[in-house]
């Protein structure tokens, strides 16, 4: 994971359920609209398909499910944010079009501490803004399928 | 590292193998000038280079090779197998010393003044030596061992055809036509470039990335009439596909580049184990995808290995088994339909098949039973098992834990699949098939509910649609599903249940579509909902987190742009296994059947007129039908039913009674034109058991009670139940005593395993013998027969020998002796009592109750 520090400064914004979210814009790719999203049996039941993007295949996951936020919960336009890791294509599937952030170290603070423990592991910190609160992703734990825990 | 340091080592890395490769030629034809010129040139090379860039090391140890080589060219000392060991050593050294440059960018330390000197000793062996060969240089030039060089002093560039020539063979015109250039390599050094590895692979993922746009494009076309992008389209269509194909051929190379290590493997094996072994290629120039060639190489290596310490026998073993005292690796290489197939084949003892049965047992493999259901190339295939080497030792060769099992999962990762024949005595083939390139396979598109799946082609055997009221259809024996597919019960397994998919309904589909494939040694039928088409597909590994999944090997995305998941027949085959077993594994046409001494029989489980559970033989039992029960007519005071164009008798006698309507179970049996059904309740399963029955008195319409399953469970006479359909079917049998015992004397297991079931519904009790000499010393042993049918045509002591020596028995003269013949021209019983057709079972039977009702009369 390439966590560079001189660009961790900036985020994109996302909207899963009502709760805003942010994930470093260096680990972004893209921003697109899935489509032809197709289910892959036996999967992990987190992991929402596989679906094409330009040629290259995408593994979608199904952010909602993975932070055990209830459908139905906040606006439903679904939108996702392509990563990168190991190599392989994911995409984060999430509700609500975002923007991008710009704020310092400082105004991080670490996650609360009564936190819900499975929030806790996937986020890096909680940033304070005019609007409510902003969550920091760290995208690695939440593509981290091998330790069960994450899920 | 330097640029012209690894230039020098990966050129002399290449020269090396070809040096090796050409010394094992030249140990077998020492009089070849042009192999000992290459391997001169390429050692001079390498010398040459060394003290270029300076490796002294290496340099003093290649100058005194090429010294040596230099004199086998001049003449002056002779080729020889021990000077050909120290030169292989001397090359060995090489390698080393490379391999240390590679590692540490400079010579590594050591001392070669003693090889150095071996190798000055063997130089200075001139004069003496050489004075003979002017002598009798063309004498015998195919002598034992010592084999001369020619005699006359040939000039240094030479071809075969100058040798000829030399000979004094009629060869002018053909040197003529021939053109001047004859040394030709050098011209073709300019014609070909060295390129990264990573350029080409490069290359071929953004031609697989092209081929998809162009699929996506045409599919999106084919949507729209009269578009103005088709004739465009349909040229960028061509050129992709031209471009596909040169890209790919970057990427070939010849199988020959995998086997080049072999022969110096096989001459030091051979060395090793004091066994003279010949190593033929065939095909060496096929090509294939370089990543697949790399991922074969060890797999080959190994099995070349376990060939020649397994396989072949030593030259005292050949020599007393008739055989030449040299055996025989044969590697051959082909092309067939989109893959490539390589055989490697010895000629040696074959698969030990006992080992491997007692081995497989020991191991947990199989039970006795299914063991002795399994044809011998099922039992044979048992060394793709994990933990099953057959090796009786564990020799310095092979044997160390690397098993075929780890061969056929490497073969498997890469799409391939392996098979072998062996035949005792004779030899064993292994068959590897594999594709052209791991990038671009085609499979067939099926689908499941509305999801759509690749399965790759290589393991497709055939695609069979079923439906329901035809004579494909989809059959139960309690949850298990099985199609009957030519006389074969095939295992199926739904891919809606093997990934776990509704499909929105409970039990079979009406119509459905079966895909009978091969993998992991099973064939097997896929039941899917629809079968789309066949294509080609650029196979793209899944992601990490999807690799565990082992149905699936793969992704791909199809022309409408949509990603498919690629199916692991491996995978689905291990599906196939956890659900129904080996006992279900499809049996080869007519493979051989192997009985034990205690054969476990088959036995189909029903229920009828009571709710404990009966048996029949399922040998005896042609096959399962449900029918309607209301189709079931009554005529003439019996059951009827219409049945493929004829009146059945159905028997009821079992049942007690039909039901009025919905399906009857009816099992049908048949002996030639009659055909009846017998009524059951219900079809319960199909079991192994080791009859051990208590006799019930004769008449009852029961053979005897045996314990299956835990259960006591009565084994139905069926020869009972319909003989009041068919008295000249199964004739009465003697009654007031003990079954008559039937000796069977048959080489064929598969003719033993047929009969003896159909001889114990009889109410005969069988033993089996496999030859003569067995059946004798059962004879010996105070057992006690009624009579004894023996093949004609029998390995060792023949059927008429056999019947022979039983008439010269005076405690055997008696007892009936009839001769089974396969061949209708054999009419003259001789020794025998009476010879009847082997195959006409309803004949053969008539004739042992003829025997048995004259000795109850005479009793």
């Amino acid at each position: 994971m390439n966590k560079v520090a001189s660009v961790g400064h900036e985020y994109v914004t996302v909207m899963i359920g009502s709760q805003m979210f942010g994930i470093a814009i260096g680990l972004v790719n893209e921003i697109f609209k899935p489509e032809l999203l197709k289910p892959v049996p036996l999967s992990h039941p987190d992991i929402a398909g596989v679906l094409n993007l330009r040629g290259r295949i995408v593994t979608m996951i199904d952010c909602r499910r993975r932070l055990g936020i209830a459908a139905g919960e906040g606006v439903q336009d679904h939108m996702a944010v392509g990563v990168e890791r190991d190599g392989d294509h994911y995409g984060l599937l999430f509700d609500g079009a975002g923007e991008v952030l710009r704020f310092s170290q400082d105004q991080i603070e670490p996650p609360p501490v009564n936190l819900d423990p499975h929030w806790k592991r996937v986020s890096k910190g909680v940033f304070r803004m005019e609007s409510g609160l902003l969550v920091l992703l760290d995208v690695s734990i939440l593509l981290d399928f091998g330790r069960k825990a994450a899920a | 590292m330097d640029e012209l340091l690894r230039d020098f080592l990966t050129e002399s890395g290449e020269s090396l193998t070809v040096v090796d490769g050409e010394m094992v030629k030249l140990e077998a034809d020492p009089n070849n000038r042009e192999v000992l010129q290459k391997i001169f040139r390429l050692v001079h090379t390498i010398k040459g280079t060394c003290g270029f860039i300076g490796l002294p090391r290496l340099e003093k140890v290649a100058h005194a090779a090429e010294n040596v080589l230099g004199k086998f060219r001049d003449g002056v000392i002779r080729v020889t197998p021990d000077s050909v060991t120290l030169i292989f050593e001397s090359l060995d050294r090489i390698k080393e010393i490379l391999a240390g440059i590679e590692q540490a960018e400079s010579e590594p330390l050591g001392d070669d003044a003693d090889l150095i000197e071996r190798l000055g000793v063997l130089a200075a062996l001139d004069g003496r030596e050489s004075s003979k060969i002017g002598a009798d240089g063309e004498a015998d030039p195919f002598g034992p061992e010592v084999t001369t060089l020619a005699a006359e002093p040939l000039i240094a560039v030479i071809s075969a055809d100058a040798v000829r020539v030399a000979a004094g063979e009629p060869v002018v015109a053909e040197a003529l036509a021939l053109p001047a250039v004859k040394t030709g390599e050098a011209p073709l050094a300019n014609q070909s470039i060295r390129v990264n590895v990573d350029v080409i692979e490069q290359l071929i993922v953004m031609v697989s990335e092209l081929v998809l746009t162009r699929n996506q494009l045409l599919e999106m076309v084919r949507h729209s009439n009269d578009s103005e992008f088709k004739v465009p389209l349909q040229r960028l269509s061509n050129v992709t596909a031209e471009l596909q194909e040169s890209v790919m051929k970057t990427r070939m190379q010849p199988i020959g580049n995998a086997w080049a290590k072999l022969p110096r493997i096989v001459r030091d094996l051979g060395a090793e184990l004091g066994k003279k072994i010949e190593l033929q290629m065939h095909g060496a120039e096929t090509e294939l995808d370089r990543q697949v060639l790399e991922l074969i190489k060890d797999p080959l290596t190994h099995m070349v290995r376990n060939s020649a310490d397994h396989g072949l026998e030593t030259p005292a073993e050949r020599k007393a088994s008739g055989k030449g005292e040299q055996g025989t690796i044969t590697l051959r290489a082909f092309h067939e339909g989109g893959h490539i197939i390589v055989e490697i084949a010895d000629d040696g003892r074959g698969l030990p098949l006992d080992k491997i049965k007692a081995k497989a047992l020991t191991n947990g493999l199989v039970s006795e039973g299914e063991l002795g259901r399994m044809s011998e190339a099922q039992v044979q295939r048992f060394i793709f098992h994990a933990g099953l080497s057959t090796a009786q030792k564990v020799t310095n060769v092979s044997g160390r834990g690397v098993g075929m099992d780890v061969v056929r999962s490497n073969i498997e990762l890469i799409g391939g699949s392996i098979d072998l024949k062996s035949r005792q005595g004779h030899g064993t083939t292994f068959t590897i098939k594999i594709p052209l390139t791991m990038a671009i396979i085609s499979a067939l598109i099926v689908g499941v509910s509305d999801m759509r799946f690749a399965i790759p082609q290589i393991c497709v055997r055939e695609l069979v649609r079923a439906s329901e009221g035809s004579d494909t259809k989809i059959e139960r024996i309690n949850r298990t599903s099985v199609l009957r597919l030519r006389d074969r019960l095939l295992p199926l397994v739904r891919l809606s249940e093997v990934l776990n998919v509704s499909t929105g309904r409970d039990g079979d589909p009406a119509e459905a579509y079966i895909v009978v494939a091969q993998a992991a040694g099973q064939t097997f039928g896929i039941v899917v909902d629809t079968v789309y088409d066949t294509g080609e597909i650029v196979v793209k590994p899944v992601c990490s987190i999807l690799k565990d999944i082992p149905v699936f090997s793969g992704n791909t995305i199809l022309g409408d742009g949509s990603v498919i998941m690629i199916l692991d027949p491996n995978g689905v085959a291990a599906a196939v296994a956890g659900e129904v077993g080996t006992r279900n594994a499809a049996e080869d046409a007519l493979g051989g059947m192997v009985a034990d001494s205690e054969p476990k029989q088959s036995l189909l489980l029903f229920r009828a007129g009571s709710p404990e559970p009966k048996a029949v033989l399922l040998g005896a039992v042609t096959r399962l039908e449900m029918v309607d029960a209301q189709k079931i007519e009554r005529s003439d005071g019996r059951h009827v039913l219409q049945y493929r164009g004829n009146l059945m008798p159905v028997i009821t006698s079992l049942a007690g009674s039909l039901s009025r309507e919905g399906a009857q179970p009816i099992l049908v049996f048949s002996e030639g034109d009659h055909t009846v059904g017998v009524a059951v309740d219900e079809i319960l399963d199909i079991v192994e058991a080791t009859l051990k029955f208590e006799l019930s008195a004769a008449g009852s319409g029961v053979i005897g009670t045996s314990v299956v399953k835990g259960r006591a469970t009565e084994v139905i006479d069926i020869a009972f139940h319909v003989s009041d359909v068919f008295q000249s079917w199964f004739s009465k049998r003697s009654s007031g005593r003990g079954r008559p015992s039937i000796l069977l004397v048959d080489d064929s297991p598969f003719f033993r395993t047929m009969v003896a079931p159909q001889l114990m519904a009889a109410g005969y009790d069988v033993t089996e013998a496999g030859n003569a000499e067995l059946a004798l010393r059962l004879m010996g042993e105070g057992k006690s027969f009624d009579i004894i049918l023996s093949d004609i045509c029998m390995p060792g002591m023949d059927g008429r020998q056999f019947a022979a020596a039983v008439k010269r028995d005076p405690g055997w003269r008696e007892t009936p002796v009839v001769g089974l013949a396969a061949d209708t021209d054999e009419n003259d019983p001789g020794v025998f009592d009476a010879l009847t057709r082997k195959f006409d079972r309803e004949g053969l039977i008539q004739t042992i109750n003829g025997f048995i009702h004259t000795q109850e009369r005479a009793a």
